[in-house]
Formats: structure tokens, C-alpha cells, sequence
């Protein structure tokens, strides 16, 4: 095709957003934020038995700093959200939120005064995880949904708006 | 050694103790509320049963009965092995002495109790809130707390 014959079979072109965002999605740092039964999960998955190294994703970082994804893995205290929030906050752009499970998302079966009924009152919410706990197959399916969204990602957000 | 039954305690203490039973083989006593803590301290230093341990306090929320809530203790000797639940009843408006000279341990019950019940508790040193946020509103274990949806920390 027209500039790639010229150029010969060692050089592909794309765009430079498309190369971008698939730098991105194919290494999503999770934060290492685990909050109830659900991190077991979380942590199961990037256990050799699931492994979602597969998915470049497998490198928890102890600083917020060094983090694009935050996976909400169990219920959110009324005073662990002020934490929570935090720590979102300190992750560099561009940065993604997953709610896994059913407290993250809705306080669960954990409905009660001393919980924030939803994370997505606290932070913006990319991909929400049914299920309590959900597998590690859902987190990994999480993942590769999320890592379709990042394809779409405008590289200049207000480019997106036009 | 003296018997621990409920017509031991009402002989020991004949004004303080309002009812005293067994039910499957726990002992429970009714105490006056202005005798407590001549009650906890002469159960503490019994020379027979020597209740030195306080394993619980907590409370119950009885509403629409009057008076609403039951203070329970509950006493454990550690050297005789015996064990007894104390209860005192009271309602929203009535204070209650703080047992914390007697069993220091009852500090953070206490502020428990005060945290989710409301109860206040007279010469605790520091009653305030010990597990939910300090501008929580309301008390959430009374039974007329409402069980919706809470509002948005921030």
C-alpha cells in the first residue's frame, strides 16, 4: 500500500495515536490496592495459574505514582474512601478504575451505615466486575475490555469532542 | 466457698439487684443503675469470686419498650472460673456511670457503645466516637436508624 511498497517490508506505518494507546494497553500497572475478599482474587490472577503477565498487566506497583489502572477489589469504607481517593489522585494520567465485584460496586451483600454504596461515587469507573467474589477469569476479561477501550482513547481528548 | 445463684446476689446486694435468674445455666443480674458500680466494685473484690475480667459490654436496643435499651456487662473471674452477665435499663436521656475505675478494659467498650447505641457513659475519660467517622450523623445500631442508603462522605 502506496508508502509502505517504498519503503520496503521492514517499515510499517500507523498512526501515532494507534501506537500510543497500544504502548498503553499492553502494559497496564495496576496500583497494589486490595481492600477485602476480593484482592485474594486480584492476587490470584496474577498468580501463575492465570498469570495476566499475558497481559502486560502483571507488574503491581506499591506507588500510586507508577500506576495507570486501580482495581477496586472489595468493599470501600466510609473511611477508607477519603484514602481511596488519595491514592487515585496521585496516579499519573492517563489512569483507569476497575469496581470488581459486588461491594466495590454497590456495597454487596455488606449494605450497611458504615459503607460508600458504589466507588463511582468517589472515583470515575472505566469497567465494573460482577460477581462475589469474581473469578480471576472476570478480572482477566476486565482487562482485555479495558484494554479495548484504551485502543479507542483519543490521544488528544479534545480532539475527541469535535 | 459462697455459691454463685441468683438468691446469693440478691442477699449480697438486697437494693441494687432488681432480678436475678438462670437461663441455661447463665446467670444474669438486673442492677440499679445508681448502684453499679458499688455492685461491679464489691463483685471485683469478692473474696470468693473475685471478678477481674470484663469480657464484654455492649448493649441492646429493646424500642418501643420502656426503659429502651439494656447495658450488658459481662464478668468473667479468670482465678474461680465463674462467669456473669450484669444488665442494667435505661433510656435515651439517662447517663450511665463508666465502669473504666473498675475494669480499665471497659474504656473502648464504652466508646463503642457510645458510637453506635448513643449511650453516655459519666467520668469516662474520653467518650467520643471509636469506629466510624467523626461527623457521622446519628447512631447506627438504635433501631430507628435509618437503614437506606447513607450520604456521600465528600
Amino acid at each position: 500500500m502506496g508508502l509502505e511498497e517504498q519503503l520496503g517490508n521492514n517499515v510499517l506505518t500507523t498512526t501515532l495515536e494507534r501506537m500510543v494507546n497500544w504502548a498503553r494497553k499492553s502494559s497496564i500497572w495496576p496500583v497494589t490496592f486490595g481492600l477485602a475478599c476480593c484482592a485474594i482474587e486480584m492476587m490470584a490472577t496474577a498468580a501463575p495459574k492465570f498469570d495476566i503477565a499475558r497481559f502486560g498487566a502483571e507488574v503491581f506497583r506499591a506507588s500510586p505514582r507508577q500506576a495507570d489502572l486501580m482495581i477496586v477489589a472489595g468493599r470501600v469504607s466510609r473511611k477508607m474512601a477519603p484514602v481511596l481517593r488519595q491514592i487515585y489522585d496521585q496516579m499519573s494520567e492517563p489512569k483507569w478504575v476497575i469496581s470488581m465485584g459486588a461491594c466495590a460496586t454497590s456495597s454487596g451483600v455488606y449494605s450497611n451505615y458504615a459503607l460508600v454504596h458504589g466507588v463511582d461515587q468517589i472515583v470515575p469507573v472505566d469497567i465494573y466486575i460482577p460477581g462475589c467474589p469474581p473469578r480471576p477469569e472476570q478480572v482477566i476479561q476486565a482487562i482485555m475490555e479495558l484494554q479495548k477501550k484504551i485502543e479507542r482513547n483519543p490521544l488528544n481528548p479534545r480532539q475527541a469532542d469535535v | 466457698m459462697a455459691e454463685l445463684t441468683p438468691e446469693s446476689l440478691k442477699t449480697l446486694f438486697p437494693e441494687a439487684v432488681i432480678s436475678a435468674r438462670v437461663f441455661r445455666g447463665e446467670l444474669t443480674a438486673v442492677v440499679q443503675r445508681e448502684r453499679l458500680l458499688d455492685v461491679a466494685k464489691a463483685l471485683r473484690d469478692h473474696p470468693d469470686w473475685r471478678f477481674n475480667f470484663l469480657s464484654d459490654l455492649t448493649a441492646v436496643d429493646h424500642m418501643p419498650r420502656r426503659p429502651r435499651f439494656d447495658v450488658v456487662y459481662h464478668l468473667c473471674s479468670v482465678p474461680s472460673g465463674c462467669r456473669l452477665r450484669l444488665k442494667v435499663q435505661i433510656d435515651e436521656d439517662t447517663v450511665v456511670p463508666s465502669v473504666t475505675d473498675v475494669w480499665p478494659g471497659a474504656n473502648w467498650y464504652e466508646r463503642e457503645v457510645f458510637d453506635l447505641f448513643g449511650i453516655r457513659f459519666e467520668g469516662h475519660p474520653n467518650l467520643t466516637r471509636i469506629l466510624l467517622p467523626d461527623d457521622f450523623e446519628g447512631h447506627p445500631l438504635r433501631r430507628d436508624h435509618p437503614v437506606g442508603k447513607s450520604k456521600i462522605p465528600f
